[in-house]
Parts: C-alpha cells; structure tokens; sequence
C-alpha cells in the first residue's frame, strides 16, 4: 500500500488528451471554486468569524470534481469532508457560507455546520452526515435498497476501517445494490497514518465481497475514466489516494503535502494549451469568492 | 369468533403495510425461525438483514430518508445498544438539523429471564435523545394506536414491544377511583398489577391503576387524574431503576403534582439465567411490597 501513495499511480498516459478541452475546464473549475471558496474560510476563522469546527476538502478537489463530471445524479451520502462535494456538484456558496457562519440562510439553517452539509435543490441530493465516521455507509445502501436509485458514498481511509461500513458493502454486494463506495485515502486518521493502523486494502476487502474495486491516485482523468468503468457494474468501490492540506479540523497545517494536485491539474492543463483559459477560470473565481468572503460583508450578516 | 392477539395486531398491520404501503421490514432471523413469534406475515417486503448491528440500523434509516417508513425489527431490545448509533445519531437528529425526517418504526422487542444479552428493557436510554416518539404498547388496541401515530408523523419511534404481550387479547383499563395508592405500570409490569392490587387491597390498601403507554412525548393527564384521587403513586418499570423511565416519570408527576411519586424497576444487577440471577420485571410481591412501604410513608 505505501508504495501505492504516489500523484501517479493508477494515471494512464496522456488520458487528459483524450478529453475535451470544456469537460478538463470544468474540472479545474470546480477544483478552483473549492480551493478558493475555503481560502476565504480560512481567512474567516482566523478573524474569528466562524467560530466551529472546520473540516476542509482543500487538498482533495479533485475527487468531487470529477465524480460531479461522472455521476452528477447520483444521491450524495458523504462523511465530514464535504465541502468540496457540495461545490463541485453545484451547491450555493453563499449558502455554505452562512452554514458556516451559523445563520439561518445556511444549508441547514446554520445548525449542523461544516460536517453535516446538506443539498436539495439544483437536481442534487446530498444528506448531511451526523453520524460517527463511516455511518453515511449504511445509510447510503439504505438508500439505494429503498429507492433502486443509484448512490455515492463517501468516506475516508479512517472510515474504511468501521466494521458496519464493512458490513453495509457486504450487503450491497448480497443485494447488487447500485452503489459507488468512493474513499478518499488522503493516509491520515486525525494525524496516524494507514500503515500504523493497519495491513490491509479497502479494496482488497470490496474485492473479497465480490465487487469490482480499484486503487488510482486522485487524477481528475482517471477518476472520470476509471468511474465510468466501475458504473457499468455496481456496487463498486474506488479508493482514491490523495492528500489533506490542512489538519484533520481546523485551519492548521503540518507541513507541505506529499503532493498538491491542484497544481499537478494545472500543469496538466498547461500541457494541454490551456493556461490563458485555465488563468481567467482561477481569476474569477478568486475575485467572486473574495466578493463572498469580504469581511465589511461578514460583518454585516453577523450583526458586527 | 376469537379475540385478536397483539401478535395478530402486529402482523395484519405489518402485511397491510408491506402489501398495500410499498413498505419495508428489516431485521435478522426474521422469516426462519418461526416470524418473530408469529408477528411477521409471509409476504412482500421482507429483507433479511445479515448479522450486522449498527449497518443494519443504518440501512433501515438510509430506506427510511427515501420514503420506504420501514419497520426494522430487533428481535430483543439489548440488541438496541449497537443498533442504537445509526437511530440516535441520524434518524433522531436529521429532522431538526436538516428539515429531513427518517420515520422508521423499531420493534424493540423485550423479553425477561433469557439470560444476560437478551433480556433487557432499553427505552429509557431513547427516551433521553431528542427526535424520538417512544412508546410500550402491550395490548391489540394500543399497538394499533401507535401504527397510526407513527404513520401521521415523521419521527422515528421505538415501540419498546414485549413478548409478554403477544398473546394478549384484552385491553387494560384504567381507574381513578378514589384509593391510597395510584400504581403506574409500564411494559410488562401492567401484567403483574392485578395480582399487586388484590394483594394490598386484602390488607386494606386501596389501589387506583392508570397505564402508561406513551413515554415520549410522555402523556400524563390520565395519571394526573388518578393521582388527583390518592395519597401517592408508584411508576413501575420493567427496565432497570436507576435513571431509568420509572424514575424519571415518577420525579416528573412529583413535580407537577407536590405528592410524594416513586419508582420501581430491575434491581442494579446484571440478568442471569439461574433462578436467583434473573432479575426479572418487578412481580406482583415485589409491587405490593413497594406499595405498602409507601403507604407507611404517607400515613405518617
């Protein structure tokens, strides 16, 4: 498994040209929005406008990116790790960010905060996770039991290892249940990494219960294509390597990441004769997420 | 023409659910060894869960979030400890903080004397968690309360069932008369209360009894009537005492009623199975013995 954590493993070569131009746009897009979106909470905390736990995506982007690309109608069931997944699959952010902010134009009225994001409008359906980590597992599979509809659920390394995520996959399995378990193995339980809690694969278990499974890295490309494979025979689980940026909760940072692709889609996209397109998208979502977060704004909404 | 049972009630309802609702039942060892006491009809519907507390619960919620109003049974309710995470923690919860409900209907079903992981009483512990509608129905026409209510509201509810009830035709009746004791019986110690009350009342304590079914939201205004009408009451629980529901009912009709108002459950120690060790539901000895102390209490 430790020889499988790289920015390149799984990726197959010269994917991204494969792609149109508008679906890798997309992609760096929503990659952006989430980035910048959580730049502004940052700045927020430190100034003491938000004063909960924060649990942020940046880092991991490309997950949600892409899967918002591949699977844009599947029911989101996702763990504490969410804002990403509700940007890229087209949340409001100023709704993020009165939830974040506890006001009562949040997503859910500013009560359950930045773990339990939930969406219901925009043809998304996303529920908020309030469980232990790993509970979104279950309730997911219920989902899909009680609706025949196919479902996303999103969990971390950490989560992997809770016997009823075990259980639920089993039951997906037994069931042929039209679930995508997708994990995002970003190695870190709070700060403990994978190979201190434990020796086996996630996917090796999905495997064991008779489902197809797969480890790749968090490339954007090779989500989508590797998704689009695994769709075609669900339930399946993806486990996705990738790296936090920040801590666990909270805004602080350990030290540099083993990678940041975000700047590895950059580059790609570079390659690909894109760098004017890619430099207007982060341009304007900078200035429209710094629009959403200046503070005389913020100081408004909270009565400052 | 014979008289219907709570387990007949349970399965007319259960089919009539799963047939004509597009409802959902869940639960482990349902349909092989004998359909939970005969409360589960052959039918549509049915999901055999594997052996898997805590995902199950999770699966009948997540079936629930979609609109399926499953009926998730736990064939004995100290299985609720590990399935209690997925109700407490989302199925309770997701109406308040998200505007979306999860009405899952839990047959916690209690039994008494099977040994130390199969003979617990747990409502309490459910009654403490904001989001629930908690209930201990022991008669046909009550359980048919409790389906109605469930399936006019959204909330989650654990029907804190017992096997004591199931082959129970008759309905309980309440009384108000005046008397010196007002006996408050919950689950299965509704059925030791007859044999309680012909006890004192041989040795001239006067009983009211008013039955508790409903314990959250908690309805007390037949209790109130009948304690209006004694001296003292005495809330009887077949769950455990100590911060259990007995006591917290008794400390609340105290409260609002300034009469002195007491408990009486399972002794603070562990189920067993030999004779000594069960620990069983609080018998009509044991009733009449609480009832009489608190007589001598009053009268002085």
């Amino acid at each position: 498994m430790t020889n499988m954590r790289s920015p390149e493993f799984g990726t197959i070569a010269n994917l991204s040209q494969s792609f149109l131009k508008d679906i890798s746009l997309k992609i760096f897009r929503r990659m952006c929005l989430v980035r910048y979106f959580e730049l502004g909470v940052i700045d927020a905390v430190k100034r003491g406008f938000i004063s909960s736990p924060v649990y942020f995506s940046s880092g991991q982007e490309a997950i949600p990116a892409a899967l918002s690309i591949v699977i844009p109608d599947y029911m989101i069931f996702p763990q504490h790790r969410c804002h990403g997944i509700y940007l890229a699959f087209g949340g409001n952010p100023e709704k993020l960010r009165d939830e974040l902010l506890g006001l009562s134009s949040g997503t859910s009225g500013g009560r359950a905060g930045s773990n339990c994001i939930q969406c219901h409008e925009n043809n998304i359906t996303m529920f908020g996770h309030h469980g232990l980590i790993g509970e979104n597992v279950p309730l997911g599979v219920g989902a899909a039991l009680g609706s025949g509809k196919p479902v996303v659920c999103l969990f971390g390394d950490g989560a992997a290892e809770e016997d009823y995520v075990f259980a639920a996959m089993g039951f997906a399995a037994t069931h042929k249940l039209p679930v995508l378990f997708v994990c995002e193995d970003n190695n870190l339980s709070i700060l403990t990494p994978v190979k201190v809690r434990r020796t086996w694969s996630i996917t090796n278990v999905a495997k064991s219960f008779g489902m197809p499974a797969l480890d790749i890295t968090d490339d954007p490309w090779t989500i989508i294509y590797r998704t689009q494979e695994l769709t075609k025979d669900l339930p399946a689980l993806l486990n996705c390597f990738t790296c936090r940026a920040y801590w666990h909760a909270g805004v602080g940072m350990d030290g540099p990441p083993e990678w940041d692709r975000f700047n590895l889609v950059k580059e790609e996209l570079k390659k690909l004769g894109l760098a004017k397109e890619i430099s207007e998208i982060e341009i304007e979502i900078q200035e429209s997420m710094e629009e959403l977060w200046d503070i005389r704004q913020l100081q408004i909404l909270l009565g400052k | 023409m014979g008289h219907k049972t709570v387990a007949d009630t349970i399965r007319e309802i259960t089919r009539n659910h799963l047939v004509r609702n597009n409802g959902l039942l869940l639960g482990q060892a349902i349909t092989a060894a004998g359909w939970v006491n005969h409360t589960v009809p052959n039918c549509q519907g049915i999901v055999e869960l594997p052996m898997t507390d805590i995902a199950g619960a999770g699966i009948a919620v997540g079936a629930a979030l979609v609109g399926r109003r499953p009926i998730f049974v736990i064939r004995f309710q100290d299985f609720l400890i590990l399935n209690g995470s997925p109700l407490i923690f989302f199925a309770a919860k997701t109406k308040e903080l998200h505007g979306k409900s999860a009405p899952v209907f839990v047959r916690a079903i209690g039994a008494e004397s099977l040994g130390p992981a199969h003979s617990g009483i747990l409502h309490s512990i459910f009654m403490h968690f904001p989001g629930f509608r908690v209930c201990s129905p022991m008669t046909p026409g009550e359980y048919e309360e409790v389906w109605r209510n469930f399936m006019e509201n959204d909330d989650p509810m654990i029907v804190s069932e017992h096997r004591r009830s199931f082959k129970n035709e008759h309905e309980f009746v309440n009384s108000d008369i005046p008397a010196d004791i007002t006996l408050m019986p919950i689950s299965a110690a509704r059925f030791n209360i007859d044999e309680a009350i012909q006890q004192l009342n041989s040795e001239g304590i006067k009983c009211n009894v008013s039955h508790i079914m409903w314990l959250k939201p908690f309805k007390k205004e037949h209790l109130l009537g009948a304690l209006a009408n004694s001296r003292a009451g005495l809330v009887i629980d077949a769950g455990f005492e100590i911060c259990g529901a007995a006591q917290s009912i008794a400390y609340e009709l105290m409260l609002t009623t300034g009469k002195k108002v007491k408990s009486l459950g399972l002794e603070d120690r562990s189920v067993g199975v030999s004779i000594e060790s069960r620990n069983p539901t609080p018998s009509a000895e044991r009733i009449a013995l609480a009832a009489k102390r608190l007589y001598a209490e009053v009268e002085n």
